[in-house]
């Protein structure tokens, strides 16, 4: 066990917060999970189910939506409607399931290969209509399940399997990109902060509209051991630019993640929310068409 | 060969599939190649990456954000003129499919390894044919490999079928996943002046091409009528089925040429396995042949008069070869690692009908399903398959499909 490892629980800080029967909201039988040892998905995960709890959302109303790769399995992991969709597609995906019901409450677990790279396009047309949808983009910053190739958020000089002189390619600021495709609330936390990282998904879920959240995990494993990041503690210090050493940045050119990383809810508009629109559109232009 | 294997050739490496097909890359000296991570190929982009990373292979290495883009990246890459490679399977494969249907059509001598991964859905990342049974109508070339050497020399004369001015057409070499992928033996690597002979000069493009001195429109609208109607459309598809029939002979010659300098030789389109004594015999494509041809040498020694007959060259379809096997038993029974829902049998054992109609006799057929998603066909399994096709000489039939991992 690391050193910070060993504070925190010599200090009793290790219960997992929450005043909550996680074991209530997932597939027992689908356990032990599949992430890494120090992987920040199942860090997200829980703030999720936390946050439905406190939100108090019922299992049977509850629709999980999730793509392919590290991100995509975690919802399997939900007691809820759960559906492991397609590579990049769990965002037209869900679109048709929120249009045809719209009284669930569906909520998308992607990954930033997932979102950004093979399902770019559904990303930012989601934003654009503005349906409301809670979409979770787990960043790692690499293809973990796959053994760590290079993805969109890749930062640049960092080293993967597929960039192993270093990646020269810029990545994507994902919440500026939301943002200006025209998503209803977007936001960003890192798996440091579990309370904090709960109340922006609440605040998503809330949101009546398009909800973008970036959560900034971690990928120990292929990621971290090839770049030499640390383990899994130190990672996560690393999350917050506030916590992270000041040299951390200093030796690479990240310009898209300054030194002070920007998290908390980073935009919320109040544009009218696509299913509530187009279903008062379609009325009226039943209306209009009169009978045929 | 024991004694031969057990010598240290000048250049053998131990290496899987993945690496090997690496390798081939390596050799043949493409300008560039796209990548998209999906399992059981991501290992193979991998050795790619890093072969391009240590200046082996001297191409440009665009990482895509999907497999659309890889061979979108690809189309354009070899119009203007440069020798490309890439690989993928499975869902990744099915995501690729609209630019890949147009690369034939094209006249694109691209060449692509599909690392065979079963279908959707269920969810299975393991191996099985289903993608690659499913690419029979796109107009591609198709070889399946046996072993992790085949991989490696398929690939290398994969270039020259491909860019062959009789064929002009992208070639898919096949290895299956898991079995091929990371199944690690000895490898001979050929010698990279022997392999530039070999090829040749690049001469990729001398039909279309991207060049502002000899400008062109590629590809324009067709069909319906006007200028471009339909005579340009039947052209188009009767000059693709010539290249077709020509990459029988030009797979044959290539093939010949390849034990010609490298001494090692493969049946090009489909091989005979102890079939010439044979009363009857069972029929397998890729990685399943080595157990297959295993568990007849097991029949024999318990005199059962078998063979068997491999399929390598799938497409185009290698109708005078097999014809000229199958004459040679009076039974057969055909392992499929993959399913045609519509047939209700294995895909191979569907294409097998049309050959048996070339034929003299009606032979009595079973369709096996086996290895469906990374499921293992043991020897076992063949010997199952081995006995019920025996036991139709006998007029005891079998009704298939037989779905040889049912109960497991």
């Amino acid at each position: 066990m690391n050193k910070i490892a060993a504070d925190a629980y010599a200090n009793n800080q290790a219960t997992p917060p929450g005043d909550f029967e996680i074991k209530d909201y997932l597939r027992l039988d689908l356990m032990p999970h599949f992430m890494c040892p120090g992987c920040g998905h199942g860090i997200a995960l829980r703030a999720l189910i936390w946050a439905i709890h406190e939100l108090g959302i019922d299992k049977d109303n509850l629709a999980i939506v999730s793509g392919i790769g590290c991100s995509g399995r975690v919802g399997a992991y939900i007691d809820a409607n759960t559906f492991h969709f397609t590579h990049g597609r769990p965002l037209a995906m869900a679109t048709g399931l929120k249009l045809a019901r719209p009284e669930l409450e569906v909520i998308v677990i992607s990954g930033d290969g997932d979102c950004l790279a093979i399902g770019g396009n559904h990303l930012i047309h989601a934003c654009r209509r503005n349906l409301d949808i809670t979409c979770l983009m787990l960043n790692n910053e690499v293809y973990g399940m796959t053994g760590g190739q290079v993805s969109p958020t890749t930062s640049e000089t960092m080293l993967t399997t597929t960039t192993t002189t270093g990646n020269m390619e810029p990545a994507f600021d994902a919440c500026k990109l939301a943002e200006a495709a025209g998503a209803g609330l977007v936001g960003r936390e890192v798996t440091l902060q579990v309370p904090t990282l709960k109340n922006l998904i609440k605040e998503g879920i809330a949101h009546d509209g398009f909800s973008f959240l970036e959560i900034i995990s971690d990928c120990t494993e292929v990621y971290g051991r090839k770049n030499d990041l640390g383990e899994s503690a130190e990672m996560i210090l690393k999350q917050k630019s506030d916590l992270r050493p000041e040299t951390f940045y200093d030796t690479v050119d990240q310009p898209f993640r300054p030194n002070k990383l920007e998290t908390g809810v980073l935009v919320c508009n109040d544009r009218p929310e696509y299913g509530a629109a187009y279903r008062t559109h379609t009325r009226k232009g039943n209306a209009q068409g009169g009978e045929k | 060969m024991p004694d031969t294997a057990l010598t240290n050739e000048p250049n053998s490496i131990v290496c899987d599939g993945n690496e090997a097909a690496a390798w081939a890359v390596s050799l043949a000296k493409p300008d560039m190649v796209a990548v998209y991570p999906i399992t059981p190929q991501s290992s193979l982009v991998e050795y790619v990456s890093q072969f391009i990373a240590d200046g082996k292979i001297d191409a440009d290495l665009m990482d895509v954000e999907g497999e659309h883009s890889v061979m979108s990246v690809l189309h354009g890459a070899c119009l203007a003129g440069a020798r490309t490679y890439t690989a993928t399977c499975g869902p990744g494969l099915y995501y690729m499919f609209e630019p890949y249907v147009r690369t034939p059509g094209m006249r694109l001598p691209i060449v692509m390894s599909v690392v065979t991964r079963d279908g959707l859905t269920p969810q299975s990342v393991w191996g099985g044919q289903q993608d690659a049974m499913m690419l029979r109508e796109t107009g591609w070339i198709q070889i399946y490999c046996e072993s992790v050497q085949e991989v490696l020399d398929s690939l290398i004369m994969a270039f020259r079928i491909a860019e062959h001015r009789d064929v002009m057409l992208p070639v898919n070499i096949c290895h299956d996943g898991n079995y091929l992928s990371y199944g690690v033996t000895k490898v001979i690597l050929p010698e990279q002046e022997m392999v530039d002979d070999f090829l040749g000069e690049k001469d990729t493009n001398w039909h279309v091409a991207l060049d502002p001195d000899r400008p062109m429109s590629v590809d324009p609208l067709t069909g319906g009528e006007g200028p471009g109607g339909p005579s340009t459309f039947v052209r188009y598809r009767k000059s693709h089925c010539a290249g077709m029939q020509n990459a029988l002979r030009v797979i044959t010659e290539t093939h010949d040429e390849w034990e010609r300098m490298f001494g090692r030789s493969y049946a090009p389109l489909v091989e005979e396995y102890r079939l010439d004594d044979a009363d009857y015999a069972i029929i397998t494509i890729g990685s399943m042949s080595g157990a297959g041809k295993d568990a007849v040498d097991v029949a024999r020694e318990q005199g059962e008069k078998v063979g068997l007959i491999r399929i390598k060259t799938f497409r185009p379809f290698p109708m005078a070869a097999l014809t000229s096997a199958l004459a040679k038993v009076k039974a057969i029974g055909v392992v499929d690692r993959s399913v045609s829902f519509a047939w209700n049998c294995g895909p191979v054992y569907q294409e097998i009908q049309a050959v048996l109609y070339q034929l003299e006799e009606r032979l009595p057929a079973i369709s096996f399903i086996g290895g469906l998603a990374g499921a293992d066909i043991t020897g076992e399994h063949f010997a199952r398959v081995i006995e019920s096709t025996g036991k139709q000489l006998a007029g005891e039939m079998t009704e298939g499909p037989v779905w040889l991992n049912e109960n497991e």
